[in-house]
């Protein structure tokens, strides 16, 4: 670049210019930060952590919680309870994203307007609104346990929740996971193997097959080894609800509803931008030197597609899981909503927002940063 | 299609039954419809209150959707607490803010004189929402709420944050390692936290940081965080535009001697902002979405005024026509809005091709 004569000093100039202006306005803001809470009697610090919360929490995920338990825990449940509307949000809406989106681009007439008036309705209203309205038809159109929907045997639907049959407690279950995820690394090991085996020009594996056996065939023989329980845990209807099985609330499925169909929507319109980015020439070549339809989905269009799709689709990763808070509005215990409560029984503000901040940030940075490695795997290697 | 006369059987085989399993999907979806629509049609129109005093009606045993509920509470969701006999004030405000807003989205009027009209009716909105002179009562901003609270949320907030997350971009671009780090900070901070934590944060924190004795107003509050997050946002989006203008740009306007501001000024900016109108466009309608947030700490915007409504013990258990309401005015300025966008882009599209500038000469 062109450099002018003392721009090197008045770049100096420039930058403890506005250094000096940020020092000077963060301290402001703490001095008359240190002066209000000195005013207003209001110790700082992370001590009240672990004094105890004395509220109780209307849901729970892995960890145990009972209002004699300390703020810390509190806050720990808030984060898992995050952790899992984000999870479940996360993987779904990728599914039913990925099913409009392609649903967008069929040459079916009456699926594509349709796929496409869902994304311009749901793209245009807050997500908000979105929730209300989702809770409200939650509590005010399903009907009472007592008359409560039952769509299965087993399974029924009412204004206090979702209750579904879930299996009994067996050791045989723990069995499972433990050979599903035996089986998951096995399977990556053979991934790699059979690909490194390939470029030597061995003959080749029905890779995805038996991946897919070795994910799924372990459990189930551990699930017959263990002596194949049958015991189920059915929902009764005791008094004015229901005990027992697995519950949804009201208030997660709104949340995990809303956030499902709101980010399916932007990630719709991801997918379909990424395949439409990929030029027709390139499924003709792929024919052209012998592909079937699916080598060519696979090898050739959609790794393409996937370089365009991943960057914005983190974003929407990202923003479900900020979108996660929007919970305090509907009363499911996420991280903010008990961040708050916190923060309204101790006064703590400026540590109760850190927290919320600090927990968010970190999020943030580990998606992206999973993101940015999945990406860098996906994206065109260099020219070699 | 081409070369065939067009007929509805040939429509009809090509489009809805192309193949046996989309043929399939077709007939589930006309199953669905045929199943659905018409309870919907009922529940919607036909058994619809459509005016009553009070829920009554609605509760009646066949009743469908509840729209008594909108009717009777239009005033207090577009107005909120705003003294019921001068409604006309907001109402006059807001039809007078949408009009800026549709003149300034017409490129022709994309000119400086474009202030003019803003800063006169940016005055007489002021004058007609707070009230105290020409024999208009006074109004405490405490009072507005509504459509037009949602309105002047998003107005002030673009336009306070426009200017930021100009010079934001600009110093994230910048070759000063210390700005860039500043910015770069600010921007991945803002934009990695929910809007809630910053919403919070001026509803709580906000007085801490202040000198004691200084005190600001709730609406200003949440006002100063929709500002400092839509910065953040809308840098990104103008160093994208930054980042689009060809290099041989700011070689030139360097070559002419331009000083770092005339050659943003005259030369990067225009060019760079004018990439950057479409997605800014589309962010707009992100933020717009996003004001809905300020119920949460407590402000009555359009969202706030639906659910208080709700909460009348008369009209309560409505929720699903009073946020289909809320919904539908929502999606009116949105989709207006991106069906705007998406013009300009295939405008955008068009001019490029014979556009000299965006040749990217090799260098």
């Amino acid at each position: 670049m062109y450099a002018r004569r003392g721009s090197r000093l008045s770049a100096l100039l420039h930058q403890a210019a506005a250094l000096g202006a940020t020092l000077a306005l963060a301290w402001f803001l703490v001095a008359n930060t240190l002066e209000n809470l000195a005013e207003r009697n209001i110790a700082s610090g992370f001590a009240f952590l672990g004094r105890e919360a004395g509220f109780a929490i209307g849901e729970t995920t892995f960890i145990s919680y009972s209002a004699a338990d300390s703020y810390l825990r509190a806050l720990a449940v808030g984060i898992a309870n995050t952790a899992r509307v984000a999870l479940v949000g996360i993987v779904a809406a990728t599914f039913l994203g990925t099913l409009i989106g392609l649903a967008r681009l069929s040459h079916n007439w009456l699926l594509a307007r349709l796929a496409a008036a869902y994304v311009e309705f749901v793209r245009n209203v807050p997500l908000l609104v979105q929730l209300f309205f989702l809770y409200a038809l939650i509590t005010e159109y399903l009907p009472a346990p007592r008359a409560a929907l039952e769509p299965l045997p087993g399974f029924y639907l009412s204004n206090r929740g979702i209750f579904m049959p879930a299996p009994g407690p067996h050791s045989a279950y723990l069995w499972m996971l433990a050979a599903f995820l035996a089986g998951s690394v096995a399977a990556l090991l053979f991934g790699r193997w059979a690909r490194a085996r390939r470029v030597t020009g061995a003959r080749g594996f029905p890779v995805p097959e038996i991946g897919l056996a070795l994910v799924l065939v372990p459990p189930a023989l551990a699930y017959l080894a263990a002596g194949a329980p049958t015991e189920l845990d059915v929902p009764q209807l005791v008094g004015f609800n229901f005990t027992g099985g697995m519950t949804i609330t009201p208030e997660f499925a709104a949340l995990a509803a809303g956030l499902v169909l709101y980010t399916a929507a932007f990630i719709a319109e991801i997918v379909r931008a990424g395949i439409e980015s990929v030029s027709y020439g390139q499924f003709e070549a792929a024919y052209a030197i012998g592909l079937t339809r699916r080598q060519a989905m696979r090898h050739v269009v959609l790794p393409q597609a996937l370089r365009a799709i991943v960057p914005p689709l983190t974003n929407q990763y990202l923003n479900l899981t900020k979108n996660s808070s929007l919970a305090v509005a509907i009363g499911y215990p996420d991280l903010v909503s008990i961040a708050n409560t916190t923060i309204n029984q101790t006064g703590q503000a400026i540590e109760g927002i850190a927290i919320i901040m600090l927990v968010y940030l970190t999020i943030s940075l580990s998606i992206s940063g999973f993101m940015n490695w999945y990406n860098a795997r996906v994206a065109l290697r260099g020219r070699g | 299609m081409s070369g065939k006369t067009w007929s509805v059987p040939g429509w009809v085989r090509a489009n809805l039954f192309p193949g046996p399993l989309s043929g399939l999907a077709t007939l589930a979806i006309l199953y669905l419809a045929w199943q659905a629509l018409p309870p919907l049609v009922n529940w919607a129109f036909l058994d619809a209150v459509w005016s009553a005093r009070d829920a009554g009606p609605c509760r009646a045993e066949h009743a469908g959707a509840c729209w008594a509920f909108v009717t009777d509470k239009y005033r207090f969701i577009l107005f909120g607490t705003y003294p019921y006999e001068a409604h006309w004030r907001p109402a006059v405000a807001t039809v007078l803010l949408i009009a800026l807003w549709i003149v300034s989205l017409v490129r022709a009027a994309w000119k400086p004189w474009l202030l003019l009209p803003w800063a006169c009716g940016l005055t007489a909105i002021g004058v007609l929402m707070w009230g105290g002179v020409f024999g208009l009562g006074y109004v405490e901003n405490e009072r507005w709420g509504g459509l037009t609270l949602t309105l002047l949320l998003v107005t002030f907030g673009i336009g306070c944050a426009f200017p930021l997350a100009v010079l934001l971009a600009l110093a994230r671009r910048s070759s000063l390692p210390v700005l860039r780090g500043l910015a770069v900070g600010y921007i991945e901070l803002i934009r990695g936290v929910p809007l809630i934590s910053l919403l919070f944060m001026a509803s709580v924190m906000l007085p801490l940081f202040l000198p004691s004795g200084v005190s600001i107003d709730k609406l200003l509050r949440a006002q100063i965080a929709l500002i400092l997050f839509a910065a953040a946002y809308l840098a990104e989006i103008v160093r994208g535009g930054l980042q689009a203008v060809p290099r041989a740009q700011y070689d030139a306007a360097d070559a002419l001697g331009f000083s770092y501001g005339q050659k943003m000024l005259y030369v990067i900016l225009p060019q760079a902002l004018r990439i950057a109108i479409p997605p800014l466009v589309n962010s707009f309608i992100g933020f717009f979405k996003d004001t809905s947030l300020v119920l949460i700490i407590g402000l009555f915007d359009l969202l706030s005024t639906v659910k208080v409504a709700l909460t009348e013990p008369a009209w309560s258990g409505f929720g699903v026509e009073a946020y289909l309401f809320a919904s539908l005015v929502y999606f009116v300025f949105c989709y207006a809005m991106s069906r705007y966008s998406r013009a300009l882009e295939r405008e955008y599209a068009r001019g490029r091709r014979s556009a000299f500038w965006s040749l990217d000469l090799p260098r």
